[in-house]
């Protein structure tokens, strides 16, 4: 299955600038379908980033993080070549995982 | 409030909670996930903060405490935002030693939006995409040095992102 992580990670001599996109539904439990019935919750809560093991960037989410969440940040330090692990974790137990190179 | 010397976010909220709390908080670690980056930020998913109805009670249940205005913080939202669904909303700041960044939009029907973890070595600077259930606020408390900051601004929705 193709990952539902999206990452461009770039290599800006002193910083690395990362931006991600999850395919996620990021349903808040708060919207009714079609025959008025709620669609129960579910969201990531936990999305973490680690260069060299090391975590740089961790995000804890509600459920008013839009669907198909994107953020950006920065971090010191990370070379071209380099690996940034992503990793996350729903309130349904759901995880999914991917490795990238720092462009 | 005094503020143990050098004390991380963690230990502050297991001291605020008591002991009882200490060997509950050690358990998930343990248990939710046997991860090295989930061990090593040394903290939990803070699912009580998370399903806060009131802004202010949200922050005391995250941090312990109340924020005092910045005008080091910068906050980026739109004046208008026609899709309450996906509202960008980006926040960085000239304050040293932050180490989290959370959004809270109070009009939500959960307040809590998100809560970012900022090791040392990571900016102070984050871009996300939030869901707006009607005209709100929007809160970001920034934590830096062990003490906490905030910036305001209002969002006028359009079309609400949580109603349906």
């Amino acid at each position: 299955m193709a990952s539902s992580i999206r990452v461009r990670a770039i290599a800006n001599g002193e910083t690395t600038d990362v931006q991600t996109l999850i395919q996620h539904p990021m349903d808040s439990g708060f919207i009714k379908d079609d025959k008025g019935e709620f669609i129960p919750a579910h969201f990531i809560q936990v999305l973490t980033f680690e260069h060299n093991d090391r975590p740089v960037f961790i995000a804890d989410w509600g459920t008013a993080v839009s669907k198909d969440p994107y953020v950006k940040f920065t971090f010191k330090g990370g070379a071209k070549g380099d690996d940034l692990k992503v990793s996350w974790i729903d309130n349904k137990g759901e995880t999914d995982t991917a490795t990238f190179k720092i462009q | 409030m005094t503020i143990p010397d050098g004390g991380l976010p963690v230990t502050r909220r297991l001291i605020l909670r008591g002991a009882g709390s200490v060997a509950l908080a050690g358990f998930n670690v343990a248990t939710f996930r046997a991860d090295a980056a989930f061990a090593a930020a040394n903290d939990r998913y803070p699912d009580d903060a998370f399903k806060q109805k009131d802004a202010k009670e949200a922050i005391k249940l995250l941090y312990g405490r109340t924020a005092e205005p910045s005008d080091k913080i910068k906050l980026d939202a739109p004046e208008i935002a026609e899709n309450g669904a996906v509202v960008p909303i980006s926040v960085s700041t000239s304050l040293a030693n932050v180490t989290s960044i959370a959004f809270v939009v109070p009009e939500n029907p959960n307040v809590l939006a998100a809560y970012y973890k900022i090791p040392q070595g990571t900016m102070p600077n984050v871009a996300n995409r939030l869901k707006m259930a009607k005209t709100s606020n929007v809160t970001v408390i920034v934590e830096a040095g062990g003490k906490l900051y905030s910036a305001t601004k209002e969002v006028k929705v359009t079309v609400g992102g949580c109603g349906g």
